[in-house]
């Protein structure tokens, strides 16, 4: 797998830089809730350019107006040393006001394309670089203006060259991700089948650059009405999955990508485009998927969990998605060790990668929709686990008590393991979370253990519970429950068991 | 539960009790929940914090590639196909200079190609007599474009199809017509030529550039003997005067002798000397219509 930029050289202590990476954390959650939220990938920076902070990059100097036609002329005239003249425009072009001043000069892309399309071979991968320096651009109108490139950089994806391949993988990537009018350009040159002939390299390098490409094409505004359906009508599915599934022995950065892949087209094939879905389903791909994350599962620790969490992240959300639809139940293996591979993968990244813990729990909460996983998860002695987590943060907490309902629903059998196995005490904390719709969730809960097993209620009222319960009366959106729920628990115990079996016989007319 | 036990448990399971399934009740009012399977789209707030570390990774992931300056370095060695002496100290170097320039060549005019589909076309399109004749009944000319499976009656009009449909340059380069040689041996249509299509793309520049780009000079620094050489030069290198003749002697097996299978993933890092044919004596330029390398010796 791929590192990460490390922070380069002494420039700052390990608190700066948690710092500075809370605050990109925090400009891409803004960026995202815009709908804004566009990255992309650059091979290669030079480390003497990366400045003290090792993930950004330098902010250089844009080179004076001047000197961009100078190294254009360079390029353009010296033969002797144009890898050279290519090497100092390359730097030039790290800076955004060189990228779009060198667009705007009268033959340059041209003359870059022609470098690129030439038969020297150093050369031709010098030009590349520039190239894909000028796609790493954040203005649309330098993305356009490489749109001359593209039928080249297609081209030389049908070669041989594994450095060249992988240049054009990225850049395109970059430029898809930038530009519709590129987009619209790239589709009827071919770029769909050209990539589903690239899969079948054995080159990891030139895999996961095809992963990236596919990764940013699938989340284009356009791509389910058309880049879904040509993915969909080529060998690309089945390799994307093969891949993520052979993703923990090797290449795992090529299956981090498909992965993603994978997560755009589940979700768009199933509830969007209404096409074609039972075509990935009889891919295999719950199956696949659900043994993919048991793999994982007993191969991490909490002390050695670093890198999969960007494979573990869409494969939950693949799976979640793919159980979440009519035929996902049917082609659902009942196989508990799913269950297992969760709880592990919570407990493992629970510190260092927190963000997982809701993806899972969603996940959990799609699979105790069926009794089998209930069973499974309370026989298992899972459920300590589970509690475990209620006090973790508010969206952890509302989707821990989501899934204790789903277990809760399920009858009388399951409300007395819930009690059994204690899990009123931690009820009765939750209750005094200043937070309206944890405590709301919460109240269903007790809703249910109180419907199914009165015992509940009783040790209810015994530990205090009605008194904290009291003091949410005045709350608009827990008043009414609250007060059926006080009702409940301070009926006298004799008309309350009576009440209970009325409410069972009631459920058993129903079924019959 | 104990990670070790969990582990356990991924590989086996213990048997269930068996539970039989409830109906489902309806929920009573003013309590709401029922159990409920959720769909969660791309942009879902709870994607968020994951979406997040997924940018964070794209823009700060390393490649597995070293900087070049970083590359490991092996004592320098020669490409070995015979007329190229280009030098190498990377791997990575020699890699991209094989596949550039040795890879896909023309057997018959030592042509090199991006890639096999290319010069899989231009073999039959340039050197098989059967598809001339062919090409008078039917459409004969492929779209150069992967995945289409149209066919054209020239080259013309596959140019059209490229520019129309496929929104290609007009000027792209590796589909230029064939120029129909004069004396040529082999029986051509004559096709149509546009000299303006001769144009070298990188403009205005030098001659310099057009010579770099229609001759092969794989680099700068090769020798480039005379083509007229064909009875002397370094005795490192096998001349032969008729290239006719030896098109048949080529040993290596990933160069196109045939419009054989391609075979992407051979990236033989030694080849076997290879008796290599000088091009004719004139300058080759004004016949290279096709690009890419034409061996000078």
């Amino acid at each position: 797998m791929w590192g990460r930029r490390r922070g380069a050289g002494p420039g700052g202590g390990a608190e700066e830089l948690r710092a500075r990476r809370r605050e990109r954390e925090a400009a891409l959650r803004k960026a995202r809730r815009e709908q804004q939220l566009v990255s992309k990938r650059l091979l290669r920076e030079d480390e003497a350019e990366r400045g003290q902070d090792g993930a950004e990059r330098a902010v250089l100097d844009p080179v004076l107006q001047g000197e961009v036609s100078e190294l254009l002329r360079g390029v353009q005239r010296g033969s002797e040393d144009r890898r050279g003249w290519l090497r100092r425009l390359r730097r030039a072009l790290q800076s955004k006001e060189t990228q779009q001043e060198f667009v705007r000069l009268d033959g340059a892309v041209r003359t870059l394309v022609g470098l690129f399309t030439c038969s020297l071979p150093d050369v031709q991968l010098e030009a590349a670089r520039c190239l894909h320096e000028l796609s790493h651009s954040s203005d649309a109108a330098v993305a356009e203006a490489c749109v001359p490139v593209t039928s080249y950089l297609l081209t030389y994806l049908s070669g041989h060259s594994i450095e060249l391949m992988e240049l054009c993988l990225y850049t395109l990537g970059n430029l898809v991700v930038e530009s519709e009018v590129v987009r619209k350009k790239l589709l009827p040159q071919g770029i769909i089948p050209v990539l589903a002939s690239c899969i079948q390299s054995p080159h990891e390098a030139v895999l996961e650059g095809l992963g990236y490409v596919l990764s940013q094409l699938l989340q284009a505004k356009e791509a389910p009405a058309e880049i879904i359906p040509l993915v969909l009508d080529s060998v690309l599915p089945q390799h994307m999955l093969r891949l993520v599934c052979s993703g923990l022995k090797f290449g795992t950065g090529a299956a981090v990508e498909f992965a993603w892949c994978l997560h755009y087209i589940v979700y768009d094939v199933l509830f969007c485009s209404h096409t074609a879905n039972v075509e990935l389903m009889s891919l295999g791909a719950v199956p696949a998927l659900t043994s993919l994350l048991c793999d994982i599962a007993s191969e991490i620790s909490p002390s050695d969990s670093e890198g999969l969490e960007l494979l573990i992240c869409p494969v939950l959300r693949c799976l979640g998605n793919l159980l979440a639809e009519e035929t996902g139940r049917e082609a659902q293996p009942q196989d508990e060790r799913l269950l297992v591979a969760l709880f592990i993968i919570m407990h493992c990244y629970l510190q260092q990668h927190p963000f997982l813990i809701p993806e899972s729990l969603w996940l959990l909460n799609n699979l105790t929709d069926e009794p089998f996983f209930c069973s499974a998860l309370l026989s298992m002695d899972l459920l300590p686990a589970l509690l475990q987590l209620l006090p973790h943060s508010q969206t952890v907490s509302t989707l821990v008590l989501t899934v204790l309902c789903n277990i809760a629903e399920k009858g009388p059998a399951y409300c007395q393991q819930l009690h059994q196995q204690a899990a009123l005490p931690l009820l009765l904390h939750v209750l005094v979370v200043p937070d309206p719709e944890v405590v709301g969730q919460c109240l269903e809960l007790l809703h249910l253990l109180f419907l199914h097993w009165p015992q509940v209620a009783a040790d209810f009222v015994k530990q205090g519970g009605h008194q904290t319960l009291e003091q949410h009366q005045s709350t608009p959106e827990l008043q009414e429950r609250v007060r059926v729920l006080l009702e409940m628990a301070l009926q006298p115990l004799g008309a309350s068991a009576f009440s209970s079996s009325s409410t069972a016989l009631s459920t058993f007319s129903q079924m019959t | 539960m104990p990670l070790s036990v969990l582990r356990r448990r991924l590989r086996g399971h213990p048997p269930l009790p068996p539970v039989p399934p409830p109906a489902r009740a309806l929920p009573r009012p003013p309590f709401a929940f029922s159990p409920r399977r959720l769909r969660l789209g791309p942009r879902h707030p709870l994607f968020e914090d994951g979406d997040v570390q997924r940018h964070l990774y794209l823009r700060e992931a390393l490649t597995g590639r070293a900087e070049e300056a970083e590359r490991p370095r092996v004592s320098e060695f020669c490409c070995h196909i015979s007329g190229c002496s280009q030098v190498f100290d990377t791997l990575e170097g020699y890699e991209h200079h094989y596949n550039t320039l040795h890879r896909s060549v023309c057997s018959f005019c030592r042509r090199s190609f991006p890639s096999g589909h290319l010069l899989d076309i231009h073999i039959s399109e340039w050197h098989d007599s059967l598809f001339q004749i062919m090409a008078e009944k039917q459409n004969m000319y492929k779209c150069l474009v992967e995945g289409c499976a149209e066919k054209f009656k020239s080259s013309k009009d596959r140019k059209d199809h490229l520019v129309t449909v496929h929104l290609y340059p007009a000027d792209f380069r590796f589909d230029r017509p064939k120029k129909v040689k004069s004396g040529a041996k082999h029986v051509s249509c004559p096709t149509e030529y546009d000299g303006s299509m001769l144009m070298d793309v990188s403009v205005e520049t030098s001659e310099q550039l057009q010579a770099d780009h229609m001759e092969v000079v794989p680099s700068e620094s090769m020798e480039v003997p005379q083509p007229t050489a064909s009875t002397s030069g370094p005795e490192k290198r096998l001349y032969k005067s008729s290239w006719q003749r030896d098109a048949c002697t080529l040993s290596l097996s990933h160069l196109r002798c045939q419009r054989g299978p391609s075979n992407r993933n051979l990236t033989p890092l030694f080849v076997h000397g290879v008796t290599v044919i000088p091009g004719s004596a004139k300058d080759p330029i004004h016949n290279l219509l096709w690009t890419g390398c034409h061996p000078r010796i």
